[in-house]
């Protein structure tokens, strides 16, 4: 019996117990119990959005190599039509969410923590809804090549859609993964679109979940479920019972912020750590997102790349909180419309959730791939002054609650004072900028943006340092090949008065020089002649050279 | 922060009972002083004036000064000890959040070298030579320097019991001795000195309040305790004439203050877990070290101060091993 057999019985058994769903308690360090503010936007089904006249997609929507891009300003594009290519390994195809016209390419804010431009493609949308010709791979996956399948993850652009953006066909070429681990945990508070995602395509989840198993040639995928999202559990639950198969088990763990974190969550499920600096597939596990599933499903089923994901806008400055489905490129602030606009008292308008998310000057900006939440908060509901803070008095409430056991309180002492060598020693790498930190602070430090900020500069600097050590390099090479050139054209000129010396001897008289030689010593030979002839001339012959020097002298 | 000062209360209150007006005037005076220092320090140092009043942090150091200082100080010993406290220790190094030391012990520690006579004045505990002085005879010492006719100070104050036994021992008369005698057996009760005992024990009814609001580190009193209990009795069983009982160092002169009030100071104090448990543990050797050996009556404030420095180096060696390190 294989070890993949033997696995799949074992499921079996607890499958066949009274109670299929497991529970467990959460087994990392720190963390917090927060109030999850989910139901704002639980009440309807996902709505999808109207389409629009304008979208700009960013080239740069994941972590890695910004795309390059296939199309020019006038171009007419199709809907699903990659308009930029992965240009390095680590990076992500994009695609045009509409049919329609470039009609350019330009500098465009993006949502970014930095509040930076960046490179951008505005499509005009024609509103005919064309697509690109489709051919989906659909159920032939199972007899293709992993590299093939794997293929059509990379073509789709898919990138993972829990915030990271990783792009998900660069894991998935890990090898000897025993378990694939699908991350429906969604701990962050307000957020709700992979709990409305699962309740609505929980097919289609799993079906994911078995295209990227075959993949990676899992042995198991576990299902990891908050206990907060029962009917996510249900629903789930309903088609794995359907499969069958035993590949797959849903683990349900407690509400504990970051849960859903990659490690944190791997910890839960396995009870081992990711060896800092390294991957999950050295404990032989991969982990994705239910929507990155979702969206492997629907580029394998088809042939559609990721142009659109679910977005949950909410808080309690938005009238009507809802989850929409987006296509990629939508501006933000037709989000907030279709969902009924601004309330009065609306306050900051954050991407992502409270704890992880960054906030927005302008709604100007597109949805991206990893706009996974539109948080407008109401002004009550932000009682943290923005005024400067408190100073730390080292408490030490933040080294309780870190899920990375680390010092968050020496950290903030460390990046404030720029101490980069001891930054480095406190692990500052390994923040996960979960913000527990800065959310128990008596003082109020915005403790995490202190470390993006030293983050930021430590990375600069390196980079500043490569680049220095570039240039110190050209300039060694440019005076090195100076000093080539130099001894080069020394040499050519002694061989060339070597030349010359052994012309010279070889043709005696061809020149001045030998006549002057030979002049010379004609001259020499006649004083000899004169110094022979006696005592009294040689006297005076030394007196006159005697005086010759004394000329020059003077 | 002002949990710190609603927990001081009880400990406070029997201090007020067992040593009279002196603790109050010291308080008055303390709380004046170290306000006003602050104010001035902030306005010089072009800061918000009230909002860092409000924290609280100058408050809470006047009052572990009042209380650590002795219940007869005239005047001017607790108006230097709260100017410096406050001016020199805690703002020439930057203020709430950066200052090395514990201001209140800094501010303790340079009137105690520099009168060392005026910080012996404890008047005596409730029950002892006719107990504290009135109000107007504490009054007039504390703010005048001046005492009824034919008083002396020595007459209406009194050694603490750890400075008597210290003096005795040096005489070669042995502890049991000492508490046994007609003359001193008052100043001593069942657990520790009297007074003293009621004192501790409430500052340590007030600390485990304070420690269960999750506002003070549990393991700095924890570790300093059970150092201080260890230590006292390792040698009192080697030699019980001469060194006194565990329960005796627990319950004694200014241990549950600075237990939990003042080495739990998590600006001075080691900030990482295992760093506290060492930093604790260290202050208990500390101060059973200068009590037993040292010139100075109790050893707190130096302990305190001493551990403050080494603080940073803790800190460093005792880092928590990072998620995913693979020495776990």
């Amino acid at each position: 019996m294989n070890s993949l057999e033997m696995h799949n019985s074992d499921i079996h058994k607890r499958q066949t117990s009274a109670h299929p769903i497991e529970k467990n308690k959460a087994a990392f360090d720190g963390g917090l119990t927060l109030v999850a503010h989910k139901h704002l936007s639980t009440a309807s089904a996902i709505s999808p959005l109207p389409a629009v006249k304008e979208y700009v997609i960013p080239l740069q929507q994941h972590i890695g190599a910004m795309s390059q891009v296939l199309v020019h300003p006038g171009d007419r594009v199709l809907k699903g039509q990659m308009i930029a290519r992965p240009s390095a390994p680590v990076s992500a195809a994009v695609h045009s969410p509409v049919s329609g016209t470039v009609r350019d390419i330009m500098e465009h804010e993006v949502p970014h923590v930095s509040g930076l431009s960046d490179q951008c493609v505005i499509i005009e949308n024609d509103f005919r809804d064309e697509w690109v010709e489709r051919r989906p791979l659909a159920d032939d996956y199972y007899n293709s090549t992993t590299s093939q399948v794997r293929k059509v993850v990379s073509d789709a652009g898919i990138v993972g859609l829990g915030g990271a953006t990783f792009p998900a066909a660069v894991k998935q070429t890990e090898v000897h993964i025993k378990t694939l681990i699908l991350n429906g945990v969604e701990c962050e508070p307000y957020i709700t679109c992979d709990d409305v995602l699962m309740r609505e395509h929980a097919r289609e989840v799993i079906s994911g979940a078995d295209i990227i198993g075959h993949i990676i040639k899992a042995h198991e995928c576990i299902i990891a479920i908050e206990d907060n999202k029962p009917d996510a559990i249900k629903a789930m639950q309903e088609v794995i019972e359907e499969d069958g198969t035993g590949f797959f088990r849903i683990q349900v763990i407690p509400t504990i912020y970051p849960s859903g974190g990659e490690k944190q969550l791997i910890k839960i499920i396995t009870g081992e750590e990711v060896p800092k600096g390294r991957f999950p597939a050295e404990l032989h596990v991969l982990c994705h997102n239910v929507a990155t599933a979702y969206a492997v499903h629907k580029a394998v089923y088809e042939d559609e790349p990721l142009i659109s994901r679910i977005v949950t806008v909410t808080g309690h400055g938005v009238e009507q909180p809802q989850n929409i489905e987006a296509l990629i490129g939508t501006p933000m602030k037709a989000c907030i419309e279709h969902c009924g606009g601004y309330k009065d008292n609306h306050d900051e308008l954050i991407m992502g959730g409270p704890m992880m998310g960054f906030s927005l000057d302008t709604d100007d900006l597109p949805v991206v791939k990893a706009t996974n939440c539109l948080l407008v908060t109401a002004k009550e509901e932000a009682p943290k002054s923005k005024q400067h803070h408190m100073p730390c008095i080292r408490c030490g409430r933040c080294v309780e609650v870190c899920p990375a056991r680390l010092l968050p309180q020496q950290l903030y002492w460390y990046a404030s004072t720029k101490n980069i060598d001891r930054l480095v020693e406190h692990n500052i790498f390994d923040c996960i900028e979960c913000g527990c930190c800065a959310y128990v602070c008596p003082s109020e430090i915005p403790l995490v943006q202190y470390y993006r900020y030293a983050k930021t500069s430590i990375w600069q600097q390196e980079r500043e340092r490569k680049h220095s050590d570039i240039a110190r390099e050209r300039h060694e090479a440019h005076q090195a090949r100076l000093e080539k050139q130099k001894q080069e054209r020394e040499e050519k000129l002694r061989k060339k008065r070597e030349m010359l010396a052994k012309k010279a001897k070889d043709k005696p008289g061809d020149n001045k020089q030998d006549a002057i030689a030979e002049a010379l010593a004609r001259a020499q030979a006649k004083k000899a002649a004169r110094a022979s002839q006696g005592e009294a001339t040689k006297k005076d012959g030394n007196d006159q050279d005697d005086n010759s020097k004394g000329k020059e002298a003077r | 922060m002002y949990k710190v000062v609603y927990a001081m209360i009880p400990g406070t209150l029997a201090a007020m009972y067992f040593f009279g007006w002196g603790v109050l005037f010291n308080l008055l005076i303390a709380i004046t002083t170290c306000l006003a220092t602050e104010a001035m320090v902030l306005k010089m140092r072009n800061r918000e004036v009230l909002a860092s009043l409000q924290d609280g942090s100058a408050f809470v150091t006047a009052c572990l000064l009042a209380l650590a200082l002795p219940s007869l100080a005239p005047w001017w010993i607790t108006v230097i000890a709260s100017l410096f406290a406050i001016a020199v220790a805690k703002h020439l190094y930057g203020g709430l959040g950066f200052n090395p030391f514990n201001p209140a012990m800094v501010g303790y520690i340079v009137v105690m070298i520099s009168f060392p006579l005026e910080m012996t004045m404890w008047s005596a505990p409730m029950g002892v030579n006719g107990g504290w002085p009135d109000f107007i005879t504490t009054f007039n010492w504390v703010f005048l320097g001046a005492l009824p006719v034919a008083e002396t100070i020595d007459s209406i104050s009194m050694a603490t019991p750890i400075d008597l036994l210290k003096t005795q021992l040096s005489q070669y008369h042995d502890i049991h001795e000492t508490r046994n005698s007609e003359q001193y057996s008052a100043l001593f009760s069942t657990i520790s000195g009297t007074g003293w005992q009621w004192v501790n024990i409430a500052f340590l009814a007030g600390g485990i309040w304070l420690v269960r609001k999750g506002v003070a580190d549990w393991r700095i009193p924890t570790a300093f305790l059970i150092s201080l209990v260890l230590i006292s009795n390792l040698f009192a069983v080697i030699d019980y004439s001469s060194n006194s009982s565990a329960l005796f160092h627990v319950f004694s002169g200014g241990t549950m203050l600075c237990a939990f009030f003042i080495a739990t100071d998590p600006v001075t104090a080691s900030t990482t877990p295992r760093g506290r448990w060492i930093y604790g543990a260290c202050i208990g050797v500390l101060v059973y070290v200068i009590r037993s050996w040292g010139g100075y009556p109790d050893g707190i404030a130096f302990a305190v101060v001493l551990m403050n420095i080494a603080a940073p180096l803790i800190d460093y060696y005792t880092q928590p091993k990072v998620f995913g390190d693979p020495n776990k």
